[in-house]
């Protein structure tokens, strides 16, 4: 630990840093009321172009992406690289889906994206799936961004023998985190994102600079990378990709970004801007942080270059290869810029923890706690249940790291993965059309939800040696074909979820099953900022709020 | 209310935000997808495989084609 003290340092002072930003965020843009879940939850709805930019950026790329997309591509090469067509492919579908998501929210006053699958489809069933599948897939997303900063503190050698000394920082890091959250709401993230991102980009232009010069240029970087795969006895690793993960590799870049847009934290982020514009433009700057990824991706072959050896994992036998980047900057990198790529990956942790936290209180307080348990709810205590609902959630998230292997969450994130898609057709398809029927889409939530544990749990994994939930590569050979290529596993699950939904609308179309009536109108889905009619009603509860 | 209302009175169009223009974005959604149009090693360009190089510049064609689709579909 001695000799990492200028790393530990710098890494404290960004994070005191950010810590009083995220309580000063309370003022910033101050509302005259925060006790309202627009204010609290929503940042106001009134972030612009700039901080919605930054917001975003530091709301997708997490952490844990940040340190386990070059662990991949240290382990099996090209399969990793899908984190690149993911974030590309992301951007034009937000373009076409999110932004009528946006406009609907926009005059319905919609906090989450089951209050408007209620609304669309009047059905308080089909929300309360929506808002559990959304906090059960967000849950264990914050605990791996524990993860990301964990790999940080190992490589600083801030390790303890005893279960607490071993995870006092960060047990220390979330107490804050939740108190700024708590006290600021959605406006913390916000401001603290700028730091983050200032200091992701600071630091990933200079290691893709530095390391290649370091290590005699990104052609060697490639060949020693290459020499490692062709060593290695996995048939699946190598440079590029080999016959059989082809389908892998594009049904997963597609599933992740269909999932990534449900993901109730990236709706919150988008939720919060002003205007339609904001977020059509913002379709254009935010690839930016695709390249960073994407380069960020290839520190993983840098890894391979410099030689770096990944700490020993939670159990023994085990390494864990999150440890590769840190490792890489802890090697080639003084004790200083060490610190503040450091201090990057643990405050980007923090951001996007506090959002998920924030989107999943906001499920909470919206579609269980004012549809159940309290219809009459004011707007101050929606926005009380959900300030304590933020707080209930990160404890549990630091309660999974603390008592629970990291492998379970990790797993529990590639599980989140493919449930969260089992809201597309309600959510996605429901923006466009109302065609499929309520009871359809809750049968074919179930069935996308049950067909994907089950295909989850056949996928082992040869090199840790398990035998179920070893990754999102299902084998085409189960179903019966006679091939040895795999596809992900979100994807067969959404499309069977579809059909099922189609067929069950079929049958109860034709039983003249009542489908409800639709709470919103064609017109909703265009509407912007300064709307006439939002205008109007806003003008009359004034008004009556007067009176 | 006193003020004249030319918004909101007026008979608007039917609004929407169909547009020709939408189908480009199928672009960037199904090129980064084709692996077999960039599962190469050789050529490299500066050091970097094509497989990494080019679906790096799959970034651009993505940020283009949005740009095109936002300035064309404006409301103006």
């Amino acid at each position: 630990m001695a000799d990492h003290i200028t790393e530990i340092v710098v890494f404290t002072l960004l994070f005191l840093l950010v810590s009083v930003m995220g309580f000063v965020a309370a003022r910033w843009r101050a509302p005259q009321d925060m006790l309202h879940l627009d204010e609290w939850g929503l940042g106001g709805r009134s972030f612009g172009g700039w901080i919605t930019w930054f917001l975003v950026g530091g709301d997708l790329y997490t952490a844990y992406t940040f340190v386990a997309v070059p662990a991949l591509m240290f382990g099996a090469g090209a399969a990793g690289f899908f984190a690149v067509p993911y974030t590309i492919v992301i951007y034009p579908l937000f373009f076409l889906i999110l932004i009528r998501l946006w406009s609907v929210s926009h005059r319905h006053g919609f906090v989450t994206p089951a209050d408007f699958v209620r609304s669309r489809f009047d059905s308080p069933t089909l929300a309360l799936l929506v808002a559990i599948t959304g906090i059960v897939a967000t849950m264990p997303y914050i605990a791996l961004q524990l993860v990301g900063i964990e790999a940080v503190l190992k490589t600083m050698g801030m390790t303890g023998e005893s279960l607490l000394a071993r995870h006092a920082p960060i047990i220390v890091a979330f107490a804050i985190l939740a108190a700024y959250t708590y006290q600021s709401g959605l406006r913390a993230p916000a401001l603290i994102a700028f730091v983050k991102d200032t200091l992701i980009y600071i630091v990933i232009l200079v290691a893709v600079i530095y390391l290649p010069v370091k290590l005699g240029g990104w052609g060697s970087i490639f060949d020693a990378a290459d020499a490692k795969f062709q060593a290695s006895p996995a048939p699946a690793d190598g440079l590029i990709l080999g016959p059989n993960n082809q389908i892998q590799y594009i049904t997963l870049a597609l599933g992740s970004a269909l999932a990534l847009f449900l993901y109730p934290h990236s709706i919150t982020g988008v939720l919060a801007s002003k205007n339609r514009n904001v977020i059509k433009r913002n379709m254009s700057a935010l690839p930016a942080y695709s390249l960073l990824l994407g380069l960020l991706a290839l520190l993983g072959y840098a890894a391979i270059a410099a030689g770096v050896k990944p700490l020993p994992g939670a159990r023994e036998g085990t390494v864990d290869s999150n440890t590769v980047v840190p490792l890489l900057f802890d090697q080639q990198f003084p004790g200083w810029f060490a610190g503040i790529a450091f201090a990057a990956i643990g405050i980007g942790a923090l951001v996007p923890a506090a959002i998920m936290s924030i989107a999943a209180a906001n499920l909470f307080t919206r579609n269980v706690y004012k549809e159940y348990l309290r219809k009459d709810a004011t707007h101050a205590q929606e926005a009380n249940v959900a300030k304590i609902t933020s707080l209930v959630v990160k404890v549990g998230a630091v309660a999974c790291i603390i008592f629970l292997d990291p492998q379970f969450s990790i797993d529990l994130q590639l599980i989140g993965g493919v449930i969260i898609l089992q809201t597309a057709p309600a959510v996605a398809l429901g923006l466009f059309t109302r065609w499929l029927h309520r009871g359809g889409l809750v049968a074919g939530w179930v069935a996308g939800m049950a067909i994907g544990m089950w295909m989850l749990w056949n996928v082992p994994n040869a090199a840790t040696g398990r035998a179920h939930f070893g990754g999102s590569a299902f084998a085409l050979e189960k179903f019966g074909f006679d091939t040895p290529k795999t596809i992900y596993v979100g994807f067969i699950a959404v499309l069977v979820n579809l059909l099922v939904a189609v067929i069950v609308t079929l049958v109860l179309r034709a039983m003249k099953t009542p489908g409800g009536t639709d709470g919103t109108t064609a017109d909703d889905y265009f509407a912007d900022e300064g709307d006439p009619r939002l205008e109007q009603e806003r003008a009359g509860q004034e008004r009556e709020a007067r009176t | 209310m006193a003020e004249p209302e030319t918004d909101a009175a007026a008979p608007e169009p039917k609004r929407s935000d169909r547009s020709p223009w939408n189908w480009l974005l199928l672009v960037p959604i199904v090129v980064p997808l084709m692996t077999p149009l960039y599962n190469f090693d050789a050529p490299r360009v500066g050091g970097f495989p094509a497989f990494y190089w080019i679906q790096l510049l799959f970034i651009l064609l993505g940020v283009a084609t949005t740009t095109v689709v936002y300035r064309m579909t404006k409301r103006r």
